[in-house]
């Protein structure tokens, strides 16, 4: 199929330079490329910048109200399996007003494919902090910077048993594809994290990855079965070192033909390492202080994990629901009404 | 055999109420024997009357769990008062007596609280007033019958239940306290024997009951029985009670259950999404007096009904609506807290124009307010409880087996006119059982879901209605209907997003119009007209909706004044302005502060109309509203 049949004929409203309109390209051509027909796909989205996208793809969308998306997208997808489901939020529609239901879907493992548009701030309500905005921060609703501590998605998705979890940049196309296409493939709920630029209200936020130049080395592409290595020369590796006295493992950069160099494995049930990778270069986007006197910590030198960090296997939540009315009913004396009323306690007049 | 010449009263209607401690069994006892009421023919209406905790203390009056039924002919309501108690310990004892007043110092048995008459029979186990049991009820004597004031017209029946079933169980090798758990089916087997009920029945019942627990069927098969054979001991002091069995059967031809409100409502969205050829969805959080709805459903896989527990209330209700965007029969079920929380997500369904029924068993708000107890007082919060100009359907529900209807009629409706429906029951009809005639699926209405033509291929969108102003119902999966629904305001032309001023206000006429044009497919109200042939009484008329009807046609009958029960509250039969302006007096009773009063006078301003309010958390007392019309 081709990246145009999923276009629809809305004009995208995104203000110009967002990067959003990335993300959703990336949209376009990971549908063709999985190939799925639109008629079978449903977008469903909340409130937000990023729950726009609906409307800008030719298959079934609903935008629907703040934070819901992801409770709606589980009522399309357990009471329909067959069809493929997306859910389009932000961090704000997705991690504040709309936590719960993002916790319970991925602890549920319901099969949807979630794009979660981080650009750390408000933007269509135009410019107060997230959940994800940096300690510190100066917003609208925070002129005196904000005391909050922010989540970390990763560490939230890991911690409610995730499954599948993605991490991409909106100028990083190919990643962005791979990502999507790969949370298709998985059967589960699959959480992509797509960081992207808001140019109004946060311009530059992950300028520091980005940027072309500083990309190579600040982030480091992960591919299953593959070894960790990156920067510009393609010189450094990742490998896990254990402090003897705490006993904390922790990621350490060494060159790249260092033996110790680990080989990604999406696939590993233990999230112990995943979540090591996940957190790499996430301390900078904790505290507004931390951003600007780059305070030279043990792991600044580590690079921003991008790609599938995690993919593990295990039961669906929409196919163990069907499957158990599947088993009820194989074994049931009673399947239709008129059956289940003989069964009362009655007398006949 | 040997032949027993027996005595008997014979009556048309009674009123039993069994009461005891909240760990006695009582609900369980109540509901078997109703069950059987109903089996042997006769209409029941129930009121299980529990107090919010689980497990009070034992034997402290805050811990008296109560179930009272109404048996025979005519039966409209479980009874203002009963005729015979079953009194499991002091505490219990005291409660009957008293009623509200329990807790007031030096209070007396008192005709207008005590919860039976001066001429009842009350049976009570004589083990359970020890100088230990009393103190914990809070009696300041030895002698409780005399310092309740007891009436002497009352016939005290003592019974000493406790020891009587440990001897019924002596060789069983249960221990105590397991023992202690079958007083109950003692009680149980004393009332069969008073009402000349076949112990055949009520050992099928208890088989029944307990066929997940097979061990426990001979011990209380055991307890009932010996309960039952010590009526025998009892019949020189007290006459067995017949039941006139002239006309007492129901009209209709059929087969015969009794229901509790709440299955009542299950089977109802069961049946209708069978008749409809979609599949049922559940989208539901727990919460008192409603989850027995989501239990019975969770429970039927077999009929291949989708019950999800979901995260919390606004998931509930979100996860109806992914299913009714996908084209399924989506319902939610809640109470009053949870009807606030969804108000939202209603909104959402009202805007994307999808089916979706929301089913709010009331209970005693505001908050958390009442949870065990029933009100009428949801009703503005569904039908106003919204943001913007926020039109759906409103149903009450008006007899626990009627639930099954209105169940039905809310999923008819909403499939037919791509709206939300909000059915009103409340923890009275919920908890309550009836007699239920079982309906047969080719007997049901038809249902017609608003299905998408085949010429809208290729070029279809959300905003497209038919002559009613009705929209299509397509969804994913529909090869060429593909569209983006939403929350936001649509063009009334395309279906897109539009903030165009004009546009605005016609799409808020239409939705509003597509709700008053459901008048056209809705019943006529209709009126119970009293066998009075003339006088004062023939200008009033009694008006109630909901949960209130049985309440009213006793009053009405009292009165032989005519009486309406509203079942459409939003929209409203098209014949109710005729209906009301046939009175002078028209007089709107209902368990809250007037909300259906206020709603029928921005309706009708120029029909004058009177209200008599309770708001206790209970049902109306018959007694009350006669009085109530008398004196005015």
């Amino acid at each position: 199929m081709e990246a145009s049949q999923f276009k629809s004929d809305q004009y995208v409203r995104f203000c110009p330079g967002c990067g959003d309109h990335a993300i959703c390209m990336a949209l376009q051509k990971a549908m063709a490329q999985i190939g799925i027909p639109t008629h079978q796909v449903a977008v469903v989205s909340g409130i937000g910048c990023s729950s726009r996208m609906p409307h800008y793809l030719n298959t079934y969308g609903f935008n629907t109200i703040h934070g819901r998306g992801g409770a709606i997208a589980t009522g399309v997808k357990t009471s329909h399996p067959e069809l493929t489901v997306w859910q389009m939020s932000g961090d704000g529609d997705c991690l504040a007003i709309g936590g719960n239901h993002f916790i319970h879907e991925i602890r549920r493992n319901v099969d949807l494919n979630v794009c979660m548009f981080n650009n750390r701030i408000y933007g269509l309500t135009k410019g107060q902090y997230s959940p994800t905005s940096a300690k510190g921060f100066v917003s609208k609703s925070s002129p005196f910077g904000t005391v909050e501590r922010p989540f970390v998605p990763a560490q939230l998705v890991l911690g409610a048993r995730g499954t599948f979890f993605a991490r991409t940049l909106d100028v990083d196309m190919p990643t962005t594809v791979d990502c999507l296409v790969a949370a298709q493939q998985h059967k589960g709920c699959s959480i992509v994290e797509c960081l992207v630029n808001c140019v109004i209200f946060n311009n530059g936020t992950h300028a520091w990855i980005a940027d072309r130049e500083e990309r190579a080395e600040h982030s480091i592409v992960l591919k299953h079965g593959e070894k960790m290595i990156f920067g510009k020369n393609r010189d450094k590796g990742l490998t896990v070192e254990i402090d003897p006295q705490t006993f904390v493992p922790k990621m350490i950069v060494v060159p790249a033909d260092d033996p110790r160099v680990l080989v990604h494995d999406a696939t590993q049930l233990d999230p112990t390492l995943h979540r090591l990778l996940a957190l790499m270069g996430q301390d900078r986007y904790l505290e507004v202080e931390s951003q600007k006197s780059k305070v030279e910590s043990e792991n600044d030198d580590l690079p921003v994990a991008l790609g599938v960090i995690r993919n593990v296997e295990a039961e669906t939540y929409d196919h163990a629901v069907s499957r158990q009315i599947a088993e009820v009913r194989d074994r049931a004396k009673a399947h239709c009404f008129d059956e289940l009323t003989e069964t009362l306690e009655s007398w006949t007049l | 055999m040997q032949q027993i010449y027996k005595i008997y009263y014979i009556v048309k209607n009674i009123v039993v109420r069994f009461c005891g401690d909240s760990g006695d069994g009582m609900q369980l006892t109540g509901s078997l024997f109703s069950s059987l009421s109903a089996i042997l023919g006769h209409e029941i209406s129930t009121l299980p009357d529990f107090p919010a905790e689980i497990r009070a203390p034992q034997g402290t009056l805050g811990g008296v769990s109560g179930f009272q039924v109404e048996l025979g002919q005519d039966v409209f309501t479980p009874g203002d008062k009963a005729d015979v108690i079953v009194a499991m310990n002091a505490a219990a004892l005291k409660v009957c007596t008293l009623g509200s007043h329990f807790n007031h110092p030096q209070a007396h048995y008192d005709d207008q609280f005590s919860l039976y008459h001066r001429h009842a029979i009350v049976i009570v186990d004589t083990d359970s007033l020890t100088d230990k049991d009393l103190e914990k009820a809070q009696y300041h004597t030895q002698n409780p019958f005399e310092e309740l004031g007891i009436p002497e017209s009352v016939q005290i029946v003592p019974v000493a239940l406790t020891t009587l079933t440990k001897e019924a169980l002596k060789d069983s090798g249960m221990d105590n306290k397991s023992m202690l758990k079958s007083r109950n089916m003692f009680a149980l087997g004393l009332i069969c024997w008073l009402f000349d009920e076949p112990m055949d029945k009520a050992i099928h019942l208890l088989e029944d009951k307990f066929k997940k627990k097979p061990a426990l069927v001979a011990p209380n098969t055991k307890v009932l029985v010996d309960g039952y054979n010590y009526g025998q001991n009892l019949a020189l002091s007290i006459h067995q009670i017949h039941l006139d069995s002239n006309d007492q059967l129901p009209k209709t031809n059929g087969r015969y259950t009794s229901i509790a409100g709440n299955k009542a409502t299950a089977w109802g969205l069961i049946a209708a999404a069978e008749k409809a050829g979609k599949h049922l969805f559940l989208g539901s959080y727990p919460i008192t007096p409603a989850t027995d709805i989501l239990h019975e459903l969770a429970a039927r896989k077999d009929m291949n009904v989708m019950a999800i527990q979901a995260e919390d209330e606004i998931a509930g209700i979100c996860t109806a609506i992914g299913a009714a965007f996908a084209g399924d029969l989506a319902c939610t079920t809640t109470s009053g807290p949870g009807l606030s929380l969804k108000s939202e997500a209603i909104g959402l369904a009202v805007m994307a124009e999808l089916p979706l029924v929301v089913v709010d068993v009331q209970r005693g708000g505001p908050s958390t307010g009442l949870p065990t107890k029933t009100e009428q007082t949801d009703l503005m919060q569904a039908l106003y409880g919204r943001n913007g100009e926020c039109p759906a359907v409103v149903l009450a529900a008006s007899t626990s087996a009627n639930c099954f209807d209105f169940a039905y009629e809310a999923c008819r409706l909403a499939m037919e006119n791509m709206t939300p429906v909000i059915l009103l029951t409340d923890t009275y009809l919920a908890n309550g059982t009836a007699l239920w005639r079982i309906p047969k699926m080719a007997e049901l209405p038809e249902i017609h879901p608003q299905s998408v033509p085949e010429e809208l291929k290729g070029h279809f969108n959300p905003a497209l209605r038919d002559e009613r102003g009705v929209r299509y119902w397509a969804f994913p999966g529909m090869e060429g209907y593909e569209h983006r629904n939403i929350g936001l305001e649509r063009d009334a032309e395309r279906g897109t997003i539009s903030t165009n001023p004009e546009n605005h206000e016609v799409m808020v006429r239409a939705r509003q119009h597509k709700i008053e044009q459901i008048a056209n497919s809705i019943p006529e109200l209709k009126v119970v007209k009293s066998k009075v042939e003339s006088g004062k009484s023939k200008d009033v008329l009694l008006v109630g909706w909901g949960s209130t009807e049985g309440h009213l046609k006793a009053a009405a009958q009292e009165l032989g004044c005519d009486q309406a029960q509203f079942n459409y509250i939003c929209p409203l039969p098209k014949n109710t302005h005729e209906v009301l302006s046939g009175y002078k007096r028209v007089i709107v009773c209902e368990l809250n502060t007037g909300q259906f009063a206020a709603y029928l006078r921005s309706q009708m301003p120029d029909i004058e109309i009177e209200q008599y309010n309770e708001i206790q958390g209970q049902p109306f007392a018959v007694e009350r509203i006669v009085n109530f019309v008398k004196s005015e």
